[in-house]
């Protein structure tokens, strides 16, 4: 159970997705103007990487790693070069189903995600914790917890970025830096304060 | 000709795909720690966002609309397949320290946006064209921001020692903070300011203006 916590908050403040990963880094800069909808894209995403990492795992595990097709007949064969490409056909899929089940089961968060569950398909974060996770070679377990601890950790940070832009609109910045250049620079100092988290060890 | 001259330079200073388009920030901000893993990186992007570019456009008018982005998709995980492969068997020890970053460009959205905004309606001269400038403008801010990092941060380019750091019995102390992913976040940010205080024309408009100073006098 400790170990589990453990990777959960490691995933969450330690080493998070948007600000120590730099993944997502696009929609992540793009939707933080309110925070209403941070917090939509935030659970979006929590939902999408809770699923597709632990699908993205047992593709791995049981089609694509070398020798994983041994009950299939074929003990020698290495198809893990194919993994790029399986790891995104699932994320698109799984984007597509998790749209239409939505619809027709919980319409009020369907409608309250509205244009952002599409775009999720194109977000690195979920593309790179599909890959973070196989590189560090987790069990499924594992590779469950990660993948919600990865989202949890991105939703909070851009909400901190919405609230933080939210605040700033009102300032007067100078000419050159409105807007993104502005924005970049609170993301450093976001980035710094969850630096201060690098030495929790659980 | 003036055409294709505007496709390839526009995009590296008046519509840098990153200072002004916000796409592909991701691996923008992650590989600029050394500057060898930063140049295989902007040689990989070039590769990739060139040929996808051409193969989108040489099929759009036979993708159906509603599975195009699947159709873009898959071919440039194709693509970001291919270079992998070659890296791992030309170059390992940096295929190893981009670790996941040369798979993270199946979702650069330089690509994808590329592929979606430009492919998708034009012809493939023009197309591979803007697709090799969107990339250089790429490499130039990656390259920018690398040539700060890598000195400053560890006190060598391209793994040669430029600046003798103290641990080594130079002169440098070398500023640890720019070796972590804050420094990343400020130098682009202050690579945005100089662009936009070069070109005027990109600056945003404020939200709100803010009203003068009112003097304690009128104000009575």
């Amino acid at each position: 159970m400790e170990h589990f916590l453990g990777i959960f908050v490691r995933a969450v403040f330690i080493e998070n997705m948007a600000l120590t990963f730099f993944l997502g880094m696009c929609t992540f800069i793009a939707i933080s103007k309110k925070i209403s909808t941070a917090i939509g894209l935030g659970i979006a995403v929590v939902v999408v990487l809770g699923i597709t990492v632990p699908v993205n795992n047992l593709i791995f595990n049981h089609l694509l790693r070398e020798g994983a097709l041994s009950w299939a007949g074929f003990p020698d064969v290495d198809l893990s070069f194919l993994g790029y490409l399986s790891y995104i056909g699932v994320i698109a899929a799984m984007v597509q189903i998790l749209e239409m089940v939505l619809d027709r089961y919980v319409p009020v968060l369907y409608n309250a995600l509205g244009v952002f569950l599409p775009l999720i398909t194109v977000n690195c974060a979920i593309l790179g914790a599909s890959l973070i996770m196989i590189e560090q070679d987790q069990t499924f377990a594992e590779s469950a917890v990660f993948g919600l601890g990865a989202g949890v950790g991105w939703a909070l940070a851009i909400t901190a970025l919405a609230g933080v832009r939210e605040k700033l609109k009102y300032s007067d910045v100078p000419e050159g830096l409105r807007g993104l250049g502005i924005t970049f620079i609170s993301v450093g100092l976001l980035s710094l304060c969850f630096m201060s988290f690098g030495g929790i060890d659980i | 000709m003036s055409q294709q001259n505007e496709v390839l330079v526009d995009p590296i200073f008046n519509n840098n795909p990153i200072a002004l388009q916000v796409l592909g920030i991701c691996s923008a901000l992650a590989v600029t720690i050394s500057m060898s893993q930063t140049l295989v990186m902007c040689a990989a992007v070039i590769f990739v966002t060139t040929l996808s570019n051409l193969a989108v456009s040489l099929v759009r008018n036979r993708i159906p609309t509603n599975i195009r982005i699947i159709v873009q998709m898959t071919i440039i995980a194709s693509l970001v397949i291919v270079v992998d492969q070659v890296l791992q068997a030309v170059a390992y020890d940096i295929s190893k320290s981009l670790s996941v970053f040369v798979g993270l460009i199946i979702t650069n959205c330089i690509v994808m946006g590329r592929a979606e905004a430009f492919a998708m309606q034009n012809g493939p001269y023009l197309s591979a064209l803007d697709g090799f400038g969107n990339a250089l403008g790429y490499s130039l801010i990656l390259i920018g921001v690398a040539i700060i990092r890598e000195p400053l941060g560890a006190g060598t380019l391209m793994g040669y020692e430029i600046l003798p750091t103290v641990s080594n019995g130079g002169w440098y102390y070398s500023n640890g903070l720019l070796l972590l992913s804050p420094s990343a976040f400020f130098i682009i940010g202050f690579f945005i300011w100089a662009i936009r205080s070069w070109k005027k024309d990109q600056v945003e408009e404020p939200e709100y203006e803010i009203a003068d100073n009112v003097q304690y006098r009128e104000a009575m």
